[in-house]
């Protein structure tokens, strides 16, 4: 059983590797400026903020659940570090600290409200979806809230690594939560619990495992990678836009959902999210160099989400039969 | 366990408050600001009697709460009480349509409209008009079948004034392109349009590309980038909106590519503003977004007291670069 989980989990990635090669090869071909150096630090740079997202909500999908509160809980907790900061005068490690604490603590809120109160995952996120919209509001008075004064913010993410050309900071922050996340998914308790609730939530707690512990701390990681893209996203803008953020969970999902990851539980892989994520940004970004028209590139965005699962739905069926 | 039940009980009723109001996030927020501590109270329909209602096309923009501060400034002085109201984002045409149901459903003495699909609102304004309520549409979107007046700023002339600065920085010779914040409502086609059009007069500038981003700070900045890499020797980059202006000048700042580019924009906001003074940004249109509150209200009461008003209002715009941002005239036009 496990083997053939294994090689299925394993010839998913093939197909989506492949897949992303055939999108970089086929944009390269078109417009040779596409593979240039710059031009894929400024993919890898766009997949920063998705990236970290689907790599949160990759956990919660893996248990069978959903979070589609991780776009508005990114701009809150953006919002409440730079209220931290300008407002209350936090100095500004301790405002960005503060930004995750928030991430983190609407994501423990979701997983608290979904097994202690038996809301639907659905729910309980999209409840926090509004709540977070609307105080990102209130909180900001509905104007962007400026890091400026902070004279290295918008460095945090832009700045050049190690001082190498083009090499953004944010690409540093996406690898390490890439690789946190890689360890704690195939390392640790944590991972294990994750695939264990979405397989079977009821053999697990049979088991004799704090189901509804583990599965708060789930949505509280979910959260605080949400705060951790509301960092990467607001040093880009150089500030803190609350009326942003709807709209990004879509992407992060779909991100997860391409890179392998089953919505019905049991079934997923960091690697895959991250893969399903920098498929996302290459087409947006080759769409976006050939100039073809911007509603066109949400369709075919739609397409390639499509067929990806259909690919995998497809190798199911004949694994069952 | 009673802790327990106790913190259970208030998450439900914070969660469940949160889902109950859910549809009208953006009504929820404007609460507190539309209605300020005099009005607040005089939400019965006893005292309705010096109401109007403003349906705006969007809420959360800079621009939006400018217009409401003079909407609200010129209804304070005339003594009448106005709400305000839009969607959260400026795409939702079923919500505003709801807005503006709900909004009519409070007898208002007149209501003021921009809207984000001309056809989706027309039947319910016109039925407005056939029982005697006043319609004025602003910025954008009321046809003129259905509003006794309108004030907005000339989106064609607007485009057309950032083409002719566009020119003149570059010499009335090199290649443009263009990002858009919106494909649906008029006023954004018009700034595009009135640009490209135009720009056509001049022989030697070329459009190589035109995109649209949503007014998404983050997604503009990716577009600029994506535009410069597909077409490196672009010589200005024009944005229809604060949002694509302020996000493409992140992404050429990503790119180290200011100062390569010029990059000239539409309205404002701190961070427009402290670019532009910065010379980062070569320029901006300012439309009068207060102004446009403030006579949108002054006409819909002129209406009300039955006076003569005429069927259009140009409220404006201009053009502000680091030179004369700080002029008497032009300053006012500029908010945070």
């Amino acid at each position: 059983m496990k083997s053939i989980l294994k090689s299925r989990e394993a010839s998913h990635k093939l197909i989506i590797v492949c897949a992303f090669i055939l999108i970089f090869g086929f944009f390269s071909v078109m417009n040779p400026s596409y593979a240039s150096y710059s031009n894929i630090m400024t993919i890898l740079l766009a997949t920063c903020v998705n990236g970290i997202l689907a790599l949160g909500v990759s956990f919660p999908v893996i248990t069978g659940g959903i979070d589609i509160s991780v776009g508005t809980v990114m701009t809150f907790s953006c919002v409440m570090s730079g209220t931290a900061f300008t407002v209350w005068g936090w100095n500004i490690w301790i405002a960005i600290l503060f930004g995750f604490f928030v991430g983190a603590l609407c994501g423990a809120i979701n997983g608290f409200a979904i097994t202690k109160m038996y809301l639907p995952p659905f729910i309980a996120t999209m409840a926090m979806q509004m709540i977070t919209k609307g105080l990102s509001l209130v909180v900001s008075g509905i104007k962007p809230v400026y890091f400026s004064e902070c004279s290295f913010y918008q460095k945090i993410a832009t700045g050049e690594f190690l001082g190498i050309p083009g090499f953004y900071n944010a690409i540093i922050i996406l690898i390490v939560v890439a690789v946190i996340c890689y360890i704690l998914f195939s390392h640790t308790l944590l991972g294990r619990y994750t695939l264990a609730i979405g397989s079977n939530q009821e053999a697990t707690r049979l088991s004799g495992i704090n189901v509804d512990k583990w599965k708060i701390i789930i949505y509280a990681l979910s959260g605080l990678l949400a705060g951790v893209a509301g960092l990467v996203m607001s040093s880009r803008l150089n500030s803190a836009q609350p009326s942003l953020g709807t709209g990004y969970e879509t992407e992060a999902i779909a991100a997860a959902v391409i890179g392998g990851n089953s919505l019905s539980g049991g079934e997923g892989s960091i690697v895959g999210t991250i893969i399903g994520a920098l498929i996302i940004s290459s087409l947006t970004n080759g769409l976006r160099i050939m100039a073809v028209p911007t509603e066109l590139q949400s369709a075919i965005v739609g397409l390639v989400l499509a067929l990806a699962v259909f690919l995998d739905q497809a190798k199911k069926m004949k694994a069952g039969r | 366990m009673k802790k327990k039940i106790l913190a259970a009980i208030l998450m439900a009723a914070m969660v469940l408050s949160a889902v109950g109001c859910g549809g009208g996030a953006s009504e929820e927020a404007a609460a507190p600001e539309a209605g300020n501590a005099e009005t607040a109270e005089t939400g019965d329909t006893a005292s309705n009697d010096n109401y109007i209602a403003m349906v705006s096309l969007g809420f959360g923009h800079q621009f939006w709460q400018a217009v409401k501060q003079g909407a609200e400034e010129a209804a304070a002085e005339a003594g009448y009480r106005i709400t305000f109201e839009g969607p959260e984002t400026e795409t939702m045409v079923d919500k505003q349509v709801d807005m503006l149901k709900t909004a009519l459903q409070n007898n208002p003495k007149a209501v003021c409209m921009a809207a984000i699909d001309t056809e989706s609102v027309a039947t319910i304004l016109q039925e407005a008009k056939a029982e005697g309520i006043p319609v004025v549409g602003f910025d954008a979107g009321v046809g003129e079948e259905e509003s006794d007046s309108k004030c907005s700023t000339d989106n064609l002339a607007a485009g057309a004034m950032a083409a002719e600065h566009a020119a003149e920085l570059l010499g009335e010779k090199g290649k443009v392109a263009v990002i858009g914040h919106s494909q649906t409502t008029i006023d954004a086609v018009q700034r595009v349009d009135g640009f490209i059009e135009k720009i056509g007069e001049y022989p030697d500038i070329e459009i190589v590309d035109v995109q649209y981003g949503e007014g998404d700070q983050l997604k503009s900045a990716e577009i600029a980038k994506s535009m410069m890499t597909a077409n490196p020797d672009i010589d200005l980059i024009y944005t229809s909106n604060e949002g694509a202006c302020v996000g493409a000048y992140n992404g050429l700042k990503e790119g180290n590519l200011i100062g390569e580019v010029l990059l000239i924009g539409f309205d404002s906001s701190a961070a427009l503003k402290q670019a532009i003074r910065d010379g980062e940004i070569a320029g901006a249109i300012t439309q009068d977004p207060i102004g446009m509150g403030r006579k949108t209200i002054e006409i819909a009461i002129k209406l009300i007291n039955g006076e003569e008003v005429e069927s259009y209002y140009d409220t404006g715009c201009r053009w502000y670069d680091a030179t004369n941002m700080d002029d008497e005239d032009i300053a006012p036009l500029l908010y945070d």
